[in-house]
């Protein structure tokens, strides 16, 4: 049985809305902050290709579309028919109060399929979607913030030292 | 490069580990030519700041010459000599806009170990364990700094190290501990703790326009430099009642602020001492709070705590009864570094103020370990020990 799994995660961004929906508009973008995306293509206004890393060097893949996009408040995606995993997801832009910038709130759905596929997704998203989803907004946020994400990955320790 | 690695509880080890390269864009490579060993240290070489990972490189407190600078770093260039603030700061978030480093929402790849324990994550903090962003500390010949225009300060070139580096961490912090007191005309402050970051809280309180400022601790040689460069009344705790002394000292009213500069280690006394000594070995209390249900009694009714020493988890027996009917003010944190670096490198050159007389010791690298055992047992009235990397 195959149940729709949603996850919806709230950051608050110090930027204007129209930034910030302008970048993630450009969705050639999304890979550049989330872990699991390896590659989007856009191949017209409302399509693209995404592809996701697995595994081992797998990959999932599928074309999605935009359903919605109002300018500087919303974009919203989805899978279209066919794809290797249904999946739909959204981001809104809204002011925050007092000058704190713009809350950026992500919705993403996904309905696992059975199989080998269905194993690797769980594996890619572990088991906490939301801390992935949560992982990735953190990271849009200091991208757009502070220009870069913030790293360790690569820097010298001594001996015995697992890595992270 | 030679570098000081944790590898559990007493245990830091010199080992030879690669050179740290550029990163980020905003990154600066520093060469380090003086560091210290913190308070904040002790904790962790005494094994209670949790995910700390053997082989991590230790130390936050520092100072150097950039030998090199990423693409985007727009400031500070190649030969500048800089203080380094402990905590690491984005620049560009809203804590940062607010002066509130320690808070960055952006300088720590790993505040999500953090969201888990305090709910939210924090800013990174170099050599200080995985939650606070995992960054190799300054135990090192070279070191990485992220985000250099906001977490270094370039400095003038004819003062000796000594005088600049306590400007990195526990200078900002005495003067913070200072500066959230809010004192007014007349205030008393009593200051717990009379190390180094102590020493800085007692001279900032007085900077900041304190009436008079009392520091407390055990160790004759401490207390004699709180008098000698704070200008401190002091009291030894194992030669009087503190609760009693203070209102003696304050006409009964108590001190109007109270600033804990010892943390989750303090010495505890009699029956309540054994009991957290007990818990905490056995982890069911982290941390020992006996200077903080000291200070919640001593302060002034409706007065403020200020609470500097650190603390990483639970305390038990808070007496919040007297802390809520005596309408006290709970102010505390890590420090804001980059707030008040400037201006307290401008009172070194300035010449108000000279910090190096915490220095008691200097040691080679190569002595680390000895370092952290004459500085853990204050052996040799040892204060504050600077470590040369070459
Ligand atoms: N908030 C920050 O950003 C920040 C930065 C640096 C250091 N710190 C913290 O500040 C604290 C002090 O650091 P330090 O480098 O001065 O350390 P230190 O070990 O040299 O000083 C601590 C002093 O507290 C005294 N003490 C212990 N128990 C006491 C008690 N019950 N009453 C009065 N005094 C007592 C000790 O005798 C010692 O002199 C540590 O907890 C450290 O982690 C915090
Ligand atoms: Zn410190
Ligand atoms: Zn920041």
């Amino acid at each position: 049985m195959s149940q729709n799994i949603k996850v919806e995660k709230t950051v608050t961004i110090d930027k204007p809305a129209a930034e910030l929906y302008s970048f993630w508009r450009r969705l050639e973008n999304l890979p550049r902050f989330t872990r699991h995306l390896q590659d989007v293509t856009v191949s017209s206004d409302s399509r693209s290709h995404w592809v996701t890393r697995g595994p081992l060097g797998g990959t999932v893949e599928w074309d999605a579309e935009i359903i919605d996009d109002r300018p500087n408040e919303l974009i919203a995606w989805k899978s279209v028919p066919g794809a290797d995993v249904d999946n739909a997801g959204s981001v809104q832009f809204k002011p925050a109060p007092g000058n704190r910038g713009t809350e950026v709130k992500v919705v993403t759905t996904y309905n696992p399929p059975g199989g080998a596929i269905g194993d690797m997704l769980a594996k890619l998203f572990g088991e906490s979607p939301k801390q992935q989803i949560g992982d990735d907004l953190a990271r849009f946020k200091m991208l757009m913030e502070a220009g870069e994400i913030a790293t360790n990955d690569g820097q010298p320790s001594g001996h015995s030292h697992s890595k992270d | 490069m030679k570098a000081v690695c944790w590898h559990g509880a007493e245990d830091v080890r010199v080992e030879t580990v690669p050179d740290p390269t550029i990163l980020n864009p905003r990154d600066a490579i520093l060469k380090v030519t003086s560091t210290t060993i913190c308070g904040s240290d002790l904790h962790i070489y005494d094994g209670f700041i949790p995910t700390m990972k053997p082989g991590d490189i230790m130390g936050h407190e520092f100072m150097g010459e950039i030998v090199d600078v990423g693409p985007e770093v727009k400031h500070l260039k190649k030969g500048d000599r800089t203080v380094v603030s402990s905590i690491i700061g984005c620049g560009h978030c809203w804590h940062c806009n607010q002066q509130q480093w320690s808070l960055c929402d952006n300088s720590n790849p790993n505040s999500w170990m953090q969201e888990k324990i305090l709910g939210h994550g924090t800013a990174g903090i170099f050599g200080y364990s995985h939650a606070f962003g995992g960054y190799a500390g300054s135990f090192a010949e070279y070191i990485r700094i992220p985000f250099a225009d906001y977490t270094a300060t370039a400095v003038p070139k004819d003062i000796p190290d000594e005088k600049l580096l306590p400007v990195s961490d526990a200078f900002p912090t005495g003067y913070m501990g200072a500066d959230l007191c809010h004192i007014q005309p007349g205030d008393i402050v009593a200051v717990w703790g009379c190390g180094p970051v102590g020493q800085f809280a007692m001279l900032s309180a007085y900077l900041l326009g304190a009436e008079r400022v009392i520091g407390i601790d055990r160790f004759p040689e401490r207390l004699q430099l709180a008098r000698n460069f704070a200008k401190a009344e002091t009291l030894n705790y194992e030669e009087v009642d503190v609760l009693e002394a203070l209102k003696e000292m304050t006409g009964g009213r108590g001190p109007d602020a109270c600033i804990d500069a010892v943390g989750m280690e303090a010495h505890g006394q009699g029956p309540e001492g054994l009991y957290d000594k007990a818990k905490q070995a056995i982890r069911l209390e982290t941390d020992r709070p006996h200077v903080l249900r000291q200070m919640i009694l001593a302060c002034r009714k409706g007065g403020t705590l200020s609470i500097m020493g650190v603390y990483g988890g639970f305390i038990d027996k808070m007496p919040m009864g007297a802390a809520m009917n005596k309408a006290l003010t709970f102010r505390m944190g890590q420090m804001f570094g980059p707030k008040y670096i400037p201006k307290l490198v401008e009172h070194v050159v300035n010449g108000d103020v000279d910090p190096s007389v915490v220095l008691s010791h200097r040691l080679p690298l190569t002595e680390t370990k000895q370092a952290f055992e004459m500085f853990k047992h204050k052996k040799d009235q040892c204060i504050k020990v600077l470590l040369k990397p070459d």
